[in-house]
Order: structure tokens, then C-alpha cells, then sequence
């Protein structure tokens, strides 16, 4: 038993060096320093819970926090539906035809974000991009837009490319998810005359529920995150029009060197996030 | 099954393609418009296929920035483009990731399936938790930790957090409670040592899971935008993206510049994702199995 105890550690060693010094620890330290008054330079200074009360009362975090949960609540659902529709459409193709759609929407994660935010920085150009040009062509919009730099617009270009590159992921799982379901139900219920959509969401759409609850959480937890874009892109302009706390924790720690305070932004992300999940489990539960 | 294409379908397979026409544009727009001249770039109809193909992109970006090619223990290489040093950089820190996150996975996923011991489920939702929060909530204190121990701006400071990240486990460790206990069971009593049985049974039935743990690392850690950034800041640290993006900020609007680098950042991990594109959609699967 002693043995079995020591050769289990022993194999659990090298992960749990890197696990506990540098993801277990560091969250820790998250939730310990948010009490400091924490910068470069000099010690840290103790003082309770004032990060947490300066934070109800920083505007721009509520900006910031209102701004991450329009992401949220716009590119979730719209990725999860998208995703589905696209699943089921190319996983009644030949076999070739499936993997190669399946390749084309995983593309644009694969590419990486810096350079498909670099192309869609162009194409959202003011003067010469193809937005402004196709969309004058076809008569949608009567003059150029600056996309990226006027607040009525910001925010949607940035969600628009965040879903273009979250919908890979959430396909392979969807085609996966439908090749799973039980083939003799869906003859069932297709020798009893029941029509497409029938068959789909009362036979195939309960099967695939875990699936679904899966990437509704792997979606939101993308959609908190997404960073990359909005740093490369709008830096949280124009007029904090697109700063989410993701991007604001980032300007605390690199530009206003304010460790423990971005560190309690950190914690508050860290419960929306546990909290949201939390309920889609129950949910997803509750359907079962 | 060969079944009569109805209306519906031959509709939604003409949708699914121009739908994914539109996602392959970016990319496409990215290759033309590194070749593209400076003229037809900033052209107000767009040039949907260049009218001639020129290497001017590339020879500004080669030119723009310089870097060693290495340094080590004092010594310095020669000067190169600080392009190609930044695909060196990122494919040490792809490779290392990929590599150290293998073994250490393999390892504890193996531990975690097949062993009882004390502090099991304890350091199993651990793992989960982990799991479910943003990296990025430890960005403050992982900067802090990694200057303190000497290894902020190296690309270890990058390398380290994606080992850490118990993805990997939590994958292996659902390929290895495949392997048959009473495989386990004959191996100790013809007295095969623990790592005997490790790696005669146990390694050679969770190969397609280290295979699909394996590329995913890698493009993970390519595309590691985040990490790279707030730990990498001198100019031959840099991997290709957090170059690309340090481009982006001196010369804003040279599209053709930041097309060129973006199609060097973007081509190799292309290339790899077709190649083992199979175990990575196995990988994305099989580590959803049980979320």
C-alpha cells in the first residue's frame, strides 16, 4: 500500500512540479495578493478588501465588465447554432467532403491570432479595405466607416472575428457528436415517417447533449479570454468602447504597474466564469 | 449508405461552401497581399489577384529587423534576419512544450487512471477546477514568479505555464483507464517493475492519445499569443507572432509588410495541422469525451 503510494507520486512527480509551482500556486497567489497594494519596486502593502471596494466604484471596470458579457452573450450563441448548422449540414456528405469543410473552419484557428488579426486589421481599413468597398459596391453603406475606430461599430467587428475563429473546435465536436448517435433510432423514426426536423431534434439534438453543454462552456471560456484581437487591434477604443476586463487586467498589470489590483479583477473574472459554468452544468443536468 | 440527394441537401452543401469560402478569404487575402506591390495594397478597388507577384514584402521584412542567430553561454552568432530567428524561437519553445507536456502527462495521466492512493480525488478536481478557469486570470502573479526565478524574457517562461496545464492529463488519463487491469495485474506478477510495465504496456496503448496530446501541444504553443506577449520582450526572444505583432506597431499601416510575416508566422503550422490534421480532431474528441 506504502509502495503503491510512492510509486504513484512518483509518476505524478515531474506534472505536479509544473502544475503546482506555476498554475496552482500562481492562482493562489491571484487570490492573495488582490489584499495588496502591489507594484514594481518595492513591497507589498496589506490593505484587506480596498482593491475589491475600488472596483464597484471604477467605471471603466463596470465598461469593461458590461462590454465582456455583450461578447459573451452575442458570440456564444451564435457559435454554438453556427457550428450545429454546419455540422449536420456536411456530416451527411462523402467522407472526403466532411474533412475537408471540417479543415476550411478550422483554418482560421490553426492560422493564429496574430496574423488573422493582422489581415482583418486591412480589411477593415478605412481607406482601402474590402469592407468599405464591398459595401459601398452593393449599396449597404453610403460612405467609408472607420470599423475599428468609431464606437457604434467597434465592438461588433471585434465579435464578428472572434467567431470566425471559434467555430472549429465546436464543429469537430458536433460531427463527431451526430456520427455517435444511435443509427438504429434515427431509422426508427425514419420508417415511422417522421420528417427531417423532426428526426433531428427529437432524436438526434437529446443525444447530443452532453456535446452541447461542452462547448457551450469551452465557448464561454473563449469568449472571456479573447485578448489577442482587442490588444492587437482597437486597444480597448475607441473611448473604452471594446476594453473587457481581460484586456483591462492586461492595461493594470503592463501599463499601470497595478499588480494587486488587477489581480482582484483576476478573482472576480475567475468567480464569473466558475459561476456561469456552473449554472450550464446544472442545466445541462436537468435536461438529462 | 447511398441515399437520394434531396433539394435540401444539394441547398445547404451550396450554403456550407460559401460560407467557407468566406472563411478561407483572410487567408487567402493574406498570401496575395504579401505579394502584392505597395500600389495595388493600398488600392481602393481591391486587386483580387495581384497583377504582378513581387518579393518586396519579405525583402523589407529580412531587412527591417536583425537578430543573432544564437547565444550561447556568451558566445554570439552570426546576424541574420530577425524573422528566421523568431521561427527558430518558436519552434524550440513548440517542440519543448510539446515534448516535456508528453512525458509529464503520459506519466500522471497513467498514475491518475490506474493507481489508488491518498490525495487522488482530492488533486483530481483540482485538475478539473484548473481546467475550467482562464489562464489568463494568473497572468499577474506567473510574471512576478518568473522574474523572481531569473527566467522572464526566456522562452521558458513560456514554455513552463503550457506543461503545467493539465489539458494533458486529463486526455491520457482517459486513454489509459482503457488498458485492461489484469494487463497490469500479469505484468507484476512476472515481476516487470513499475516502469517496466509503463513502458512495455501501458505506453504502447496510449499512443494515438500522446500522438493527438502531441500536435495539439504544438499548435497551442505556436499560437500562444497571450503567454508569448507578456513574457517575451527583448528582440531575439521573440517567437514569430509577438514579432509579427512588434512589427504591427512600428509601421501600422504597411499592410504588405505585416502580410508577409503574418504568411511566415501562419505557413508552417498550416503545413503541420494537414499533415497530422487526423490525430488532432481525435485529440479535440477524445478530450471532450468526459468534459
Amino acid at each position: 500500500m506504502i509502495k503503491e503510494n510512492i510509486a504513484s507520486y512518483l509518476f505524478l512527480l515531474p506534472f505536479l512540479v509544473f502544475f503546482i509551482g506555476f498554475v496552482a500556486y500562481p492562482m493562489f497567489m491571484c487570490l492573495f495578493t488582490s489584499l495588496f497594494d502591489a507594484t514594481m519596486g518595492r513591497e507589498d502593502i496589506f490593505i484587506g478588501f480596498q482593491n475589491y471596494s475600488e472596483l464597484f466604484h471604477d467605471d471603466v471596470f463596470w465598461i469593461a465588465l458590461k462590454n465582456t458579457l455583450v461578447i459573451v452573450l452575442v458570440s456564444v450563441p451564435v457559435t454554438c447554432a453556427f457550428s450545429l448548422w454546419t455540422a449536420n449540414s456536411i456530416c451527411k456528405m462523402h467522407v472526403v467532403a466532411t474533412s475537408a469543410f471540417r479543415c476550411i473552419f478550422y483554418l482560421p484557428v490553426v492560422t493564429g491570432s496574430v496574423a488573422v488579426t493582422m489581415v482583418w486589421k486591412w480589411m477593415f481599413n478605412n481607406y482601402y479595405g474590402i469592407f468599405n468597398y464591398v459595401g459601398t459596391a452593393v449599396g449597404a453603406i453610403d460612405k467609408n466607416i472607420n470599423w475599428l475606430g468609431d464606437e457604434r461599430f467597434a465592438l461588433g467587428c471585434i465579435i464578428l472575428i472572434l467567431i470566425t475563429t471559434s467555430v472549429g473546435q465546436p464543429i469537430v465536436l458536433y460531427v463527431s457528436a451526430l456520427d455517435n448517435v444511435d443509427k438504429s433510432l434515427v431509422e426508427a423514426a425514419e420508417v415511422d415517417g417522421a420528417t427531417h426536423s423532426q428526426t433531428f431534434w427529437q432524436i438526434k439534438w437529446p443525444q447530443m447533449m452532453p456535446t452541447t453543454l461542452y462547448i457551450l462552456v469551452i465557448t464561454t471560456i473563449n469568449s472571456f479570454q479573447c485578448f489577442a484581437l482587442i490588444q492587437l487591434l482597437t486597444s480597448g477604443g475607441p473611448n473604452n468602447s471594446t476594453m473587457t476586463i481581460m484586456y483591462y487586467i492586461y492595461y493594470n498589470a503592463f501599463k499601470l504597474y497595478r499588480y494587486g489590483y488587477g489581480n482582484a479583477m483576476g478573482v472576480i473574472l475567475a468567480l464569473i466564469i466558475a459561476l456561469l459554468s456552473a449554472v450550464q452544468f446544472k442545466l445541462g443536468q436537468e435536461k438529462d | 449508405m447511398t441515399k437520394k440527394k434531396s433539394p435540401y441537401d444539394i441547398a445547404s452543401f451550396i450554403l456550407v461552401a460559401l460560407v467557407a469560402i468566406l472563411f478561407t478569404f483572410p487567408l487567402y487575402w493574406i498570401i496575395t497581399g504579401s505579394f502584392k506591390t505597395k500600389a495595388e495594397i493600398m488600392s481602393v478597388t481591391p486587386i483580387w489577384w495581384p497583377s504582378e507577384w513581387v518579393m518586396d514584402n519579405y525583402n523589407r521584412l529580412m531587412e527591417k529587423r536583425k537578430a543573432p542567430l544564437f547565444e550561447f553561454l556568451g558566445m554570439t552568432g552570426p546576424t541574420i534576419p530577425a524573422a528566421f530567428r523568431w521561427l527558430i524561437n518558436t519552434v524550440f519553445m513548440s517542440v519543448a512544450s510539446m515534448v516535456i507536456t508528453c512525458i509529464t502527462a503520459a506519466l500522471a495521466g497513467y498514475a491518475l487512471a490506474k493507481k489508488r492512493f491518498i490525495g487522488r480525488t482530492v488533486l483530481f478536481s483540482l485538475i478539473v477546477c484548473a481546467m475550467a478557469l482562464p489562464k489568463q486570470v494568473i497572468l499577474i502573479p506567473l510574471i512576478r514568479e518568473m522574474s523572481s526565478i531569473g527566467l522572464y524574457d526566456t522562452l521558458w517562461a513560456t514554455i513552463i505555464p503550457i506543461v503545467g496545464w493539465p489539458f494533458g492529463v486529463f486526455l491520457l488519463k482517459q486513454f489509459s483507464e482503457g488498458v485492461p487491469g489484469e494487463m497490469l495485474e500479469a505484468a507484476c506478477v512476472d515481476g516487470a517493475g513499475e516502469i517496466r510495465t509503463f513502458v512495455d504496456i501501458v505506453l504502447p496503448m496510449i499512443k494515438p492519445g500522446i500522438g493527438a496530446l502531441a500536435i495539439f501541444t504544438f499548435i497551442n504553443s505556436w499560437n500562444d499569443y497571450f503567454m508569448q506577449l507578456i513574457m517575451l520582450t527583448s528582440n531575439s526572444q521573440l517567437t514569430i507572432s509577438l514579432g509579427i505583432a512588434t512589427m504591427q506597431a512600428e509601421n501600422s499601416t504597411d499592410y504588405g509588410l505585416l502580410m508577409a510575416g503574418s504568411a511566415l508566422a501562419a505557413f508552417p503550422i498550416i503545413t503541420i495541422f494537414l499533415v497530422f490534421q487526423k490525430y488532432f480532431t481525435k485529440g479535440i474528441t477524445l478530450g471532450a469525451v468526459k468534459g
